[in-house]
């Protein structure tokens, strides 16, 4: 049996590969590379940042809380300093006199950070996207991101499959110098 | 040497300075802004600065047919979105003069009712992980759930509903609807016992919240708090009560009121609010008759011409929809008299020579949801 979700395996849902590979292979000993370890490690321990403007971040409350429990996926430890979260977790809408306080928090952010659009505000300006004057439309304008959850509000549902598509995503990182970090280096 | 080490303490002692507490600050619950101006530790001063989340809803009002409005004052106070839509029905339909089904009107209490109660525990759990309680948090939120369960089953969204339609409702109640209602009254009635063992009596938390924030029954007049924020000073300011609207008419309860005015008073209010929500479900859940679920109206609806205004009891306090027609499909003016907005303006009275640490609690106690006051 599994979760069943159109387009992603069952197998995607196994984060604990190496206990697996152990399971699998009897042995005791385990080569590995840097990237696979450091990846795991940082995507099963992705610290949230306390950041909510309206109503998705009641929705996020209700995630972390008893029922669906954001700590299975060690998105765990709410942290209510920028300088000590690695994700940041867009819930709500960002008015244009908000705009530059998220870009102040997401730049005291220490590197590898991430960007959680959540909501259908925060990916374009949801329901406050017409006839206004006061709305960024969409989050991306100001900072980049990650995944887009949309939804008015997302299910909690909705934003643990989005941290497990921001998961697998961290599992591809490397530690190399990225193509895109070489140019800026090169500018 | 001595006087240099010395000097920096004596000034911070002497000397105000300012703090920004927020626009990010997780015990604002929001992204309110507060300058506070500080001696040591003493708040000489709050001074709020709001807009951070301001998405001019009202505004947008003036652009949406009357249908489309209902879904806008979801937003503003999410935590009871139900009596939000509930305002905006009653003024669509007191000034159309259509009655509704007395179905509609016991389905429309019921659920305000529940609102009241997901939007209270959430403010104990809230209100419990601001001072240092984070088990009120998981407790709270557990109970919650299954509130929104039963909105869940009856119509599919568990926050923002816009199920009230001027009229009536978007579609009739699941048939597991009152069954499911009278389980969660029998559960709740035990949980809330768990709630007064763990904080109600606590002697930390009794030691912050008494004698914090003492708001006289004058000073709540005086600034327009109510709600249980005011009813926690002795002001009966319960629109339920005064201008009754939906079957508040038909069912017997009392409004609680507390004469400390202090933090722990409107605590006391809110957790006793919820019993009465209780109480009222109870009266109610039995007795709804058969019938529809709408009346039909017309797909544009225009108000005549002129000025209306109608009150609902939110969870915070008295919510105003004052609305100008000029007998389009659209409204003219659309005002919202929001209750956090109004409950605000007294935190800098009351939090004046408290601790800073107890400004956060007074805050709390005090329930305000940003969206709510910037709109």
């Amino acid at each position: 049996m599994g979760v069943k979700i159109k387009s992603m395996k069952y197998s995607d849902f196994l984060d604990n590969e190496s206990l697996e590979l152990f399971k699998k292979t009897g042995g005791s000993v385990m080569l590995t590379t840097i990237d696979d370890v450091i990846d795991w490690g940082r995507s099963n321990s992705i610290w949230p940042l306390t950041f909510a403007t309206s109503c998705c971040g009641i929705e996020m409350m209700a995630t972390g809380a008893s029922r669906h429990d954001f700590a299975r996926f060690g998105i765990e430890v709410y942290r209510a300093s920028p300088r000590q979260a690695d994700v940041i977790v867009v819930a709500g809408t960002i008015v244009n006199k908000m705009a530059p306080v998220l870009k102040r928090l997401y730049d005291q952010m220490s590197e590898p950070k991430y960007v959680i659009a959540m909501g259908a505000c925060a990916v374009s300006g949801g329901p406050f996207f017409y006839n206004t004057y006061h709305v960024v439309r969409g989050v991306d304008h100001v900072i980049p991101v990650d995944v887009y959850i949309p939804g008015c509000p997302p299910r909690p549902e909705a934003l643990l499959y989005g941290v497990m598509q921001l998961q697998r995503k961290i599992k591809l990182e490397t530690i190399g110098r990225s193509e895109k970090d070489k140019k800026l280096v090169n500018q | 040497m001595k006087e240099v080490v010395n000097l920096p303490v004596d000034s911070i002692e002497r000397e105000e300075y300012h703090i920004n507490m927020g626009p990010q600050h997780p015990s604002t619950h929001g992204v309110l802004r507060l300058v506070v101006t500080l001696q040591g530790e003493i708040v000489k001063k709050v001074q709020p600065h709001c807009g951070y989340i301001h998405r001019g809803i009202e505004k947008m009002c003036e652009k949406d047919t009357y249908q489309q409005i209902i879904h806008l004052t979801d937003r503003m106070d999410y935590l009871s979105a139900h009596i939000n839509n509930h305002a905006v029905c009653l003024l669509v339909e007191g000034a159309l003069q259509v009655e509704v089904p007395e179905r509609v009107v016991y389905i429309r209490t019921i659920l305000d009712e529940l609102n009241r109660i997901a939007s209270h525990q959430l403010w104990w759990s809230s209100f419990g992980m601001d001072l240092g309680g984070l088990t009120c948090f998981f407790y709270g939120l557990r109970d919650r759930e299954k509130i929104l369960d039963i909105f869940e089953e009856s119509f599919g969204s568990r926050l923002l509903h816009s199920y009230y339609l001027p009229g009536g409702l978007m579609q009739d109640i699941h048939p597991n609807f009152q069954n499911r209602v009278k389980e969660f009254i029998k559960y709740n009635r035990r949980k809330i016992k768990d709630y007064d063992r763990i904080l109600s009596g606590n002697i930390i938390f009794l030691e912050r919240s008494q004698d914090v924030g003492v708001m006289s029954k004058e000073l709540a007049i005086n600034y327009g708090v109510n709600g249980p924020s005011g009813r926690g000073s002795g002001w009966a300011c319960d629109i339920r009560k005064k201008y009754p609207y939906a079957a508040y008419e038909k069912v017997e309860f009392n409004e609680v009121l507390r004469t400390e005015g202090d933090t722990y008073a409107r605590y006391m209010v809110r957790m006793q609010e919820i019993r009465e929500s209780m109480n009222i479900i109870e009266q109610l859940i039995d007795n709804i008759p058969e019938g529809d679920f709408s009346v039909k109206m017309k797909p544009i609806i225009k108000l005549p011409a002129g000025e209306y205004y109608q009150r609902v009891e939110s969870a915070r306090g008295e919510l105003g929809v004052y609305c100008i027609s000029d007998g389009n499909k659209t409204p003219f003016r659309m005002k919202f008299r929001t209750p956090s907005f109004v409950n605000l303006g007294v935190l800098d009275t009351i939090s004046r020579e408290m601790k800073i640490a107890d400004l956060v609690a007074i805050g709390a106690s005090l329930d305000l949801v940003i969206p709510d006051i910037d709109r």
